[in-house]
């Protein structure tokens, strides 16, 4: 998105909308007021001091009988002038102190920052007031004492920006490039923290409107004959019970300047920050007639997915990324799930788990498992058998348990929630099930905290957590891709243990033919959000149909590719799930697609033996796909 | 083309009871005009050892040179930097707020190319080389896929005209059907312009694909190193023997059914921790051939094994040819040290 449309974006919405027209009227009133009523506030008239507000004086006259209502308009000059020669002090403070510790070094940085950290602690007001004291009362000492009362939550802001963008590759590209400290900092760092940083300013620009307003208050700021609002709400405050608008006017003045700039600063921020723009619902809408066989639901059929559709709202229109799948799974039957990132393989799965949460949406003509249809919302028992029998286990072990409690307690909890189980049963519980996958002296490693396993043994809790209950389906997204290789085969080595032990059924995704070969009797291939083919695994090499396929399998090396020739290579990129081609998705890169390809896209159609497949030209003899350059 | 070696080098993070030692002595050659596949698991110090080479952390011991020079503590030999590195993730490698013709620009030599107009004609050369167009020479990262951008870190990385490239894992935030181009273009890149390459990954099909020789690293210590096809064929280390029956598609040492071909002390074992290594040899608490299945081997828990004089400059006490086969009567001729001498260079 760029920079035009995401400002655009910001003004659409009504808050950001009013927010800038404010802040227009500010600024434009901060520069024409004095030229255009400048005269008219100084104007002293002797005979008309200290009136009420009237017709002639909308706010009355000062102890001089000049008007107040003038003088509040001509102030918003001084008072905007110096909020902001504040907060730029601030700024420019703020990004030397934050910027300090990356181009100082470590050592001389780690000063910085605890100098930073004590200032940040130090209140503000009180830090003010303090050098207002030391500057001299007057506009310059109250200036300096904003401004730099304000530096340091700004340097903070800067520090935790920079060191953030300061860990990306790029900034270690560009220094292994030979890009010098200050170059690295004013190229790379400072464009991509800018953002944020002009949003915290404006909104400090409110809030040093609103400190100045009150150091003039008190006398320490503006002096006379200079004025602005504070030193006009002082001035007015004193007779207030005479004539109170004296006092409210320049008020309200100081509160509507404040929010303008502190509405801009927010609306700005939820602009650039989070994307806001209201996404357009996808609607439901009753599945496509079309009729893809299926394996007939019998009694061993565990779970049964027909058009399964997923979609997500996007800026322009809903986006569908699953669409229009159709699987059974068996009982014990291990079938996997091969594809591409956005071919729609996880949220196939998750989808299957009812774990797509709003806004996302499933549809589907057919969603059965163990006969319980999980499009309806869950009575108690689905859920309890959906917690018992159907076991999920993620790619990233790492942020699959919670860090702060014990391995043992997270696995117990299943039992406990949909078991029933009493608290000592359910540990116990616990224990065996770390033993059943393979995790050493699992009573003590029951007490650890997650941090405390490896990689491989907490994607083996993992499971064991899944087998609390007595699973009938596992569904692993991507179980090993965080993994090693050689940790990689233990757990899917106990993926077919216990498929052979008890029989568990297991849906697995993976982008990864080789572990999918190794596990699964069946595959799955998805493109583009839909199952191009499926065929059992030991016909994979050799018998796959779908040009899709047959290049996947050719494209990635393996111990036998021949190093002499180019690696065979699939030309173009994945189809993007926004916007589908109108025909057959893989068409654009695929060597046999002709013009009825590219207009209509295949069904997926079953031959007597149970294998699908989805293409045009699934019956011409295999073709090599196209070598060399992409 | 030059010549990168390595002398006893070791990188350490930390200090004190965190301290963590991520390379541990390491010797290692990348000859002049050849690619070295450097292969290990996470945590083995494989990235390490290559953040270090071009300066982005200090070598805490050792030496790395260039041609016989050292390079200085900011990866400089007499003001240049003669080794330039591809990021594993092509998504973080490139400031998104750059065109992409400024970031290769920004690496070309200020004093070999002068002029904008000569720097516009090297940019546009180099996206030429990478085939990624030079009309895209004014377009951001974000408008390219991952493929394309990985082109273009491969561009940028030339443009420094260094004497090594190090590839850093640049194949694996990649979809398999992108993987293939990049590796192509690698490889066509590299005979072209008789690169020499420190090529990282952890995918032995890849490296067997790209390489000349492989460097097998673990916890810190290379353990196995000789040319590609040799060590592939004939692998000496049980490390190496552990790594390619996981590669090998159905015949891994520990199959799909269960039953594994390991020892079941040593199919159990846990990978240990970097940051408390084994006395002695590294690999013994999970090593088939040391002292959980030979109890007489306590060699292995006491004494590191010397590398010199076997055959691959194989990092074990107990370097035997391998009890199954594929057994290639290629590798027979190798029972004898000149391994060694390629290893040194």
């Amino acid at each position: 998105m760029t920079w035009r449309a995401r400002w655009r974006g910001v003004l659409r919405t009504p808050v950001g909308a009013s927010a800038a027209a404010l802040l227009g009227a500010v600024l434009l009133l901060a520069v024409l007021a004095p030229l255009l009523w400048g005269a008219r506030a100084e104007a002293v008239d002797t005979a008309q001091i200290l009136r009420p507000a009237s017709g002639a004086h909308w706010a009355g006259t000062d102890a001089l009988g000049r008007d107040i209502f003038s003088r509040v308009l001509v102030a918003t000059g001084t008072s905007v002038r110096l909020a902001l020669a504040a907060t730029a002090l601030a700024v420019l403070a703020g990004l030397l102190l934050g910027t300090a510790p990356l181009l100082l070094g470590p050592r001389w940085g780690r000063l910085v920052t605890a100098t930073v950290n004590v200032a940040v602690a130090f209140p503000g007001l009180l830090l003010a007031l303090s050098f207002a004291v030391i500057f001299g009362a007057g506009a310059r000492g109250a200036v300096l004492a904003i401004g730099l009362a304000g530096a340091p939550a700004f340097a903070r802001l800067v520090q935790t920006l920079t060191a953030t963008v300061a860990g990306r590759d790029f900034v270690a590209a560009a220094r292994v490039a030979g890009v010098g400290r200050v170059r690295v900092l004013v190229r790379h760092i400072l464009p991509n923290v800018g953002e944020p940083l002009v949003v915290n300013a404006t909104i400090g620009a409110g809030g040093a409107l609103l400190a100045f307003a009150g150091l003039s208050f008190l006398g320490l700021g503006v002096q006379a004959p200079e004025y602005d609002w504070g030193r006009l709400l002082g001035e007015g405050l004193n007779g207030i019970y005479l004539n109170p608008a004296a006092a409210l006017v320049p008020g309200t003045a100081v509160v509507l300047a404040g929010l303008a700039f502190n509405l801009f600063g927010e609306a700005v921020a939820k602009g650039f920050g989070v994307h806001t723009a209201a996404p357009r619902r996808a609607r439901r809408r009753s599945p496509e007639p079309s009729v893809p066989a299926v394996a007939p639901a019998g009694s061993d059929v565990l779970l049964h997915v027909e058009e399964l559709r997923v979609s997500f709202p996007g800026p322009a229109g809903p986006v569908t990324p699953v669409r229009g799948v159709s699987l059974s799974v068996r009982r014990g039957e291990t079938v996997g799930i091969v594809g591409e990132s956005g071919s729609g393989k996880s949220l196939t799965a998750l989808a299957v788990a009812r774990l797509i949460e709003e806004p996302g949406l499933v549809e589907a003509r057919r969603l059965d498992f163990l006969g319980h249809d999980l499009r309806e919302a869950p009575t108690r028992a689905v859920r309890r058998l959906l917690g018992t029998s159907l076991a999920m286990v993620f790619q990233d072990p790492a942020t699959s348990f919670n860090p702060t409690r014990r391995i043992g307690t997270q696995l117990a909890e299943v039992a406990r929630e949909h078991l029933g189980a009493d608290r000592r049963a359910a540990l116990d519980r616990a224990v065996d099930r770390l033993r059943a996958v393979h995790i050493p002296a699992p009573r003590r490693r029951a007490r650890q905290f997650p941090h405390e396993f490896s990689g491989g043994m907490r994607q083996r809790a993992m499971i064991g957590m899944g087998l609390m209950g007595s699973p009938q389906l596992i569904v692993a997204d991507e179980p090993t891709t965080a993994l090693d290789v050689t940790v990689q085969q233990r757990v899917l080595r106990l993926l077919a243990e216990l498929r052979a032990a008890h029989g568990v059924a297991i849906l697995l995704i993976s982008h990864d033919m080789g572990v999918i070969e190794q596990v699964c009797d069946r595959v799955l291939v998805m493109y583009a959000g839909r199952i191009v083919e499926d065929l059992p695994t030991a016909e994979l090499r050799d018998a796959a149909r779908h040009p899709y396929t047959r290049a996947l399998l050719a494209a990635v090396p393996d111990l036998s590719t021949d190093r002499d020739e180019p690696l065979p290579v699939i030309p173009g990129r994945p189809a993007d799930p926004a916007a589908p081609p109108p025909g057959c998705a893989f068409a654009p890169r695929c060597p046999l697609a002709d013009d009825h390809c590219r207009s209509s896209d295949p069904a997926l159609v079953a031959d007597g033996a149970g294998r699908r497949v989805a293409c045009w030209h699934a019956d011409r003899s295999p073709v090599g796909v196209a070598k060399g350059s992409a | 083309m030059s010549e990168l070696s390595f002398e006893n080098v070791s990188v350490r993070f930390g200090t004190g009871r965190r301290a963590l030692t991520a390379v541990d002595g390491v010797d290692l050659t990348v000859p002049s005009g050849s690619v070295v596949g450097l292969v290990g698991e996470s945590g083995s110090g494989k990235s390490s050892l290559a953040r270090a080479a071009v300066g982005l952390h200090p070598v805490s011991g050792g030496r790395i040179l260039v041609d016989g020079a050292p390079l200085g503590r900011d990866g400089r030999v007499g003001g240049r930097r003669p080794l330039q590195m591809v990021f594993q993730d092509p998504y973080s490698s490139l400031d998104p707020r750059m065109t992409i013709g400024a970031s290769i620009a920004e690496t070309l030599p200020r004093d070999a190319v002068r002029g904008s107009a000569a720097r516009r004609d090297e940019v546009a050369r180099l996206l030429g080389l990478v085939d990624v167009g030079a009309e895209r020479a004014h377009m951001y990262p974000g408008q390219l896929s991952g493929g394309q951008r990985q082109r273009v870190a491969l561009a940028r990385a030339l443009a420094g005209r260094p004497d090594v490239v190090i590839a850093d894992e640049i194949t694996s935030a990649l979809d398999v059907s992108i993987q293939g181009t990049v590796l192509n273009l690698v490889r066509d890149l590299q005979r072209r312009l008789r690169l020499s390459m420190l090529f990282i990954t952890h995918d032995l099909a890849v490296v067997r694909y790209v390489s000349d020789h492989i460097a097998v690293m673990y916890l810190g210590r290379i353990v196995e190193f000789g040319p590609a096809e040799q060590v592939l064929r004939d692998p000496r280390h049980p490390y190496t023997r552990e790594l390619l029956a996981a590669a090998r598609p159905g015949g891994s040492a520990a199959g799909p059914t269960g039953a594994s071909a390991l020892p079941a002390v040593v199919a159990d074992a846990e990978p240990a921790d970097p940051h408390h290594p084994p006395t002695g040899c590294r690999f013994h608490p999970r090593c088939p051939v040391g002292p959980l299945v030979h109890a007489d081997r306590t060699v292995c828990r006491e004494r590191d094994p010397a590398a010199a004089g076997h055959p691959h400059r194989t990092a074990c006490h107990f370097v035997t040819v391998p009890p199954a086969p594929p057994h290639d009567p290629v590798c027979h001729g190798l029972a004898e040290p000149p391994a060694a001498a390629t290893a040194t260079g």
